[in-house]
């Protein structure tokens, strides 16, 4: 290869921080392939330790990685939360997505307007910058807002609620202590963790998302968000809580609170079945994922595990971010032992030494809970070359992503892990064959992996008894919009649309909801005539519908949906990867013919441009290469036809 | 973090696509297309089937020298059993596989994909695609006017997951400018459909020189050096093997875009000599296209077992290499 350099110097600060990332070992991945594996962490490295991918860093990484410049701009400029141009030090990530738009998102983008210019662009003298971002996975509490500090640990925080004033004295806070710091001081970290104390606590109104515990309705809701009115028990608790029982009760710092819940138990119970007592348990429980295609856990499994080739490779899918969604951050904040226990059945079952988890990056509490629990675990011997004593080995590595929603995808998060741009692969072949660093893979939603513990620790048939005939076990519900008590629910599968809303505390004012979009925006809209859609993979196929991420996300009467379906627009097309014309280009057209229909301004007749939009729906939906550009006209379709948007012409 | 002094082989570009190993020859795959019976060799595409029944079969990513991408999505055919179409370029045969390729479905969705490259780009310099959009009877103007989406020059610093947007009634368009920054070869973004066919010819599958990627996401995603540099400042060494995949004319030798928007290229005056590249032993089998007696473009065979239609800078520029040597290099 012909190293043709830039020229341009990296700052010791830059030095540092690529010094600091670290060389990982990766079975059977060496040189070159290992060397790419560590693009993205030393991509997030430089950006979050001046704010932006300088020239001079990013040809350090390039020398460093051996690797040639256009081909890591191209990964560096892939990701939303990477500039490849100079950016201060402090930015703010605004969500404007869905939820958040129908709890005050614009009215905060205005305010940080004012004080920090355009988007992207600050003004003089002014040392912080923000954009609009697709949802955070906090739309039980929005509206809310990201901020990412250069120089500090974590790198970014999370604010929701977010209102103007506190929002912009924090941004205020980091720009001062930047510049008495110095552009590398650290900013004091504030990762305090209350002592384990009741499963409520009042006052939860002032708690942060860092602060532990998170205030827990009774069994079968978590919703750390409860404000004040959140902190009294719902009117209607479901009955089940499994999956998130221990969310809000165990210390999430402790893997001895954890172990005294009963942490650990399934992976002494999984020894005693052996690999394949596990994968027959698992096929006999009917366990489906639940990350959005419904596949068997228990086939899954034991396509990897009798895979000859070696090694092989579990991964978590904690890439979470489909709009509407924040179960899985839900887990990792509050439960995250649980995912690195389920992870180390996954290896035990499939013969992998080590297992990923790929967080979206947005998430910096989960995470950093996460690498804690990991340590933690690492430390008591139940990571490592001996798990527990059992003779077996197993680690986890975490993976960060950086702002791009197709990287949830299973062989795109494959891709951005070793160093590639987050472009989905064609299928077949499939990850349990071919995967990430092309071996046998298993790669599961971390909602999946946590329901493995429960299979395995009440057995099959006990776990299958829940729920309905084919959706054995409980669903997280992550509710958000005009209801009441936003929050995460869990519920046994086969329960109605309504009732999920009276969990939540019925809808916000009182009258029946315009639409529930059901599964995200990959999902579909439902009308107020079929609040009495029963929820299971079963029911919701029958109804042309999907559970998808388990989002659901209620309208209130007066929402305004033509706005919502144009910013589901938005959010596919700012999503989508580019590799494929039918998702690249049709993403940009619905946007701008739904922009059009909203807007009362048709092209020809708005019966011309229904038409047009029907036609994209059939190019994305048959020919793109992933399920994004498959799925990215779904919630329009549905609109159009369940709930009459746009019908009679002009809105 | 790893520092290794001794170099490394460059790793690929893209993953390499996963493909079926390469089977023993001669084990026959048969399947039906569009009620017709054929066996082929395993381990043959779906498009290799359609070709040897004579069926022709769109293509604008695929090409016969580079790993297929499978990108365009405007090859895809029904098969029976498969939720979605399929890309016929990349997907191997199985036995007993039952494929349609002219079926309503199919048909609209390689009428879409042309009519969306259309309203986004220029297209007058892609033959096999205008051709195409004839046979699909796409129409150019079928999401209205292509509009500029940016200021020229701005695709280059667009920001991922940040679309900006157009004035009403018009459809977002790649916008140029014509990137002339070497003496060789023109760069006519506002032509590329993305095929990633240069990309591929630059890196691992012909060149290795890793000069340009895809850079940016969605609509903005880009053919792009380093930081958008200039060719002279990139890793670029001239070879042309981009511009000899290239199925748009976005990339153009320098010879051919200035005779065309001079209005003199005409290829009906037009005559191509095969002859032997004498720069160095090689001996790449190179094609001298020739118009009013002057060379006006140098290529290779694609089906030549020694090139596989990629030359060096000496071959493919070398008749005007002697007059004009690029920026120094
Ligand atoms: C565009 C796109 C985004 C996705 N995002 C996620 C995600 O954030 N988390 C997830 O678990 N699965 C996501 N998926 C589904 C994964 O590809 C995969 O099916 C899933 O992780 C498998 O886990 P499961 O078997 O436990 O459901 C996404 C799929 C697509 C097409
Ligand atoms: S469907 Fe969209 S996101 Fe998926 S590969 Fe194609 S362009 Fe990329
Ligand atoms: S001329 Fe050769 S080296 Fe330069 S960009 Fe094209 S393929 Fe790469
Ligand atoms: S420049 Fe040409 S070869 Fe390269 S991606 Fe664009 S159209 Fe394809
Ligand atoms: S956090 Fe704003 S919509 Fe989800
Ligand atoms: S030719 Fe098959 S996808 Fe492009």
């Amino acid at each position: 290869m012909d190293m043709h350099l830039m020229k341009a110097q990296p700052s010791d600060i830059e030095r540092a921080a690529l010094d600091a990332v670290e060389a990982l070992e990766i079975p059977g991945v060496s040189g070159a392939e290992l060397r790419r594996s560590l693009v993205l962490p030393a991509l997030h490295a430089l950006n979050d330790a001046v704010g932006w991918i300088t020239p001079g860093g990013l040809e350090e990484l390039c020398e460093r990685l051996d690797i040639a410049p256009a081909v890591a701009y191209g990964v560096a400029s892939f990701y939303g939360l990477f500039s490849t141009q100079p950016l201060p030090g402090v930015a703010v990530h605004v969500c404007d997505d869905v939820v958040c738009a129908t709890l005050g998102s614009e009215t905060l983008c205005q305010e940080i307007e004012e004080a920090l210019g355009p988007e992207g662009s600050p003004p003089d003298g002014v040392a912080a910058t923000w954009f609009r971002s697709p949802c955070l996975g906090q739309c039980d509490r929005g509206p809310a807002a990201l901020v990412a500090v250069a120089g500090s640990d974590p790198p970014c925080r999370s604010h929701a609620p977010a209102e103007p004033a506190g929002l912009l004295g924090a941004v205020r806070v980091a720009v001062s202590s930047r510049e008495t710091h110095g552009v590398a001081g650290p900013v004091p970290a504030r990762r305090e963790v209350a002592p384990v104390a009741g499963s409520v606590i009042p006052g939860a109104a002032e708690l942060t998302s860092e602060a532990w515990p998170p205030a827990a309705g009774p069994a079968g809701t978590a919703s750390p968000a409860a404000g004040p009115a959140g902190t009294g028990p719902p009117a209607a608790g479901p009955p089940v809580a499994r999956i998130i029982a221990r969310v809000g009760r165990v210390d999430p710092g402790s893997l001895d609170s954890y172990r005294a819940q009963g942490g650990y138990a399934a992976l002494r119970r999984a020894v005693w079945l052996g690999p394949g007592g596990v994968l027959a348990e698992l096929e006999r429980s009917r366990l489906l994922g639940r990350g959005g295609a419904a596949f068997p856990t228990g086939a899954k499994w034991a396509a990897v595990a009798r895979e000859p080739a070696r090694p092989h490779f579990v991964v978590a899918n904690a890439d979470e971010s489909e709009p509407g969604t924040f179960k899985d951050r839900l887990l990792m904040e509050g439960d995250p032992f649980a995912l690195v226990e389920a992870l180390t059945i996954a290896g035990y079952a499939t013969g992998s030494e080590l297992g990923f988890v790929y967080v979206r990056g947005e998430y910096p509490l989960a995470t950093a809970r996460l690498e804690d629990a990991i340590g933690q675990a690492r430390a008591r011997g139940l990571l490592g070359g001996d798990v527990g004593g059992h003779g077996f080995a197993f680690d986890i590595h975490v993976r960060r992503g950086a702002g791009a929603y197709v990287c949830g995808e299973e062989t795109a998060l494959f891709n951005s892990i070793e160093g590639f741009r987050g472009e989905p692969r064609n299928k077949p072949p499939y990850p349990t064959t071919v995967g990430l660093f092309d071996k046998p893979t298993a790669v599961n939603n971390v909602e999946t992996l946590c329901n493995v513990l429960q299979v395995i620790a009440l057995g099959a048939e006990a776990y299958a008894d829940i729920g309905t005939q084919t959706s054995s076990g409980t669903r997280l519900f992550c509710v958000s919009g005009a209801v009441s008590r936003p929050g995460v629910y869990e519920e046994p599968f086969g329960v109605t649309v309504a009732e999920v809303i009276d969990h939540a505390g019925g809808t916000s004012d009182g009258q029946a909801p315009r639409a529930v979009l059901l599964g995200g925006a990959a999902g579909a809209f439902i009308g107020p005539e079929d609040l009495d859609q029963r929820l299971s993979f079963e029911s919701a196929r029958h109804a042309g519908l999907s559970l998808g991420s388990g989002a659901l996300i209620v309208f209130g009467h007066d929402a305004d949906l033509p706005s919502a379906l144009v910013r589901i627009a938005r959010f596919f097309r700012d999503e989508s990867c580019g590799q494929c014309v039918p998702c690249r280009v049709g993403t940009v057209r619905q946007h701008e013919l739904l922009e059009r229909l909203a807007q009362g301004a048709p092209l020809g007749s708005s019966e011309a441009d229904l038409v047009r939009l029907d036609e994209i729906a059939a190019v994305m939906r048959d020919a793109s290469i992933c399920g994004l550009g498959q799925a990215a006209a779904s919630a329009a379709g549905s609109a159009l036809a369940r709930l009459g948007v746009f019908d009679g012409g002009s809105t | 973090m790893i520092v290794e002094a001794q170099p490394a082989p460059q790793p690929p570009l893209r993953p390499p696509h996963p493909r079926i190993p390469e089977p023993p020859r001669r084990v026959q795959v048969s399947l039906q297309i569009d009620g017709r019976h054929v066996a082929v060799d395993e381990g043959s595409t779906i498009l290799d089937a359609c070709r040897s029944l004579g069926i022709d079969t769109p293509t604008l990513c695929w090409a016969p020298n580079l790993t297929p991408v499978n990108v365009c999505r405007v090859c895809v055919v029904e098969v029976e059993g498969s939720r979605a179409l399929v890309p016929s370029c990349s997907r191997p045969v199985s036995d007993g596989m039952v494929v349609f390729t002219d079926s309503e479905r199919v048909r609209l969705s390689r009428r879409m994909v042309l009519e969306l490259l259309m309203s986004s780009v220029d297209v007058s310099r892609a033959p096999d695609l205008l051709a195409y959009a004839e046979r699909y009877h796409a129409r150019s103007d079928a999401f209205g006017a292509r509009t500029p989406y940016g200021e020229p020059g701005s695709r280059d610093l667009a920001r991922p997951g940040q679309s900006r947007s157009v004035p009403a009634g018009a459809a977002a368009a790649i916008v140029g400018p014509v990137k002339v920054d070497n003496e060789l070869y023109v760069r006519d973004y506002e032509r590329c459909i993305l095929c990633y066919r240069c990309v591929e010819a630059c890196g691992e599958d012909a060149q290795n020189t890793f000069a340009i990627a895809v850079a940016g996401r969605g609509f903005d995603a880009r053919i792009s050096t380093e930081l958008a540099v200039s060719l002279p400042e990139s890793a670029c060494v001239y070879c042309g093997n981009c511009v000899a995949v290239c199925p748009t004319g976005a990339l153009m030798a320098a010879s051919e875009y200035s005779m065309r928007e001079a209005g003199t290229w005409d290829e009906s005056r037009q005559s191509a000599t095969e002859t032997i590249c004498t720069y160095c032993g090689v001996g790449c089998p190179l094609v001298l296209h020739v118009q009013d007696s002057r060379i006006v473009k140098a290529t290779s065979p694609v089906d030549s077992p020694v090139t596989h239609g990629n030359l060096c800078i000496k071959g493919r520029f070398g008749f005007e290499f002697v007059q004009a040597l690029p920026g120094g290099r």
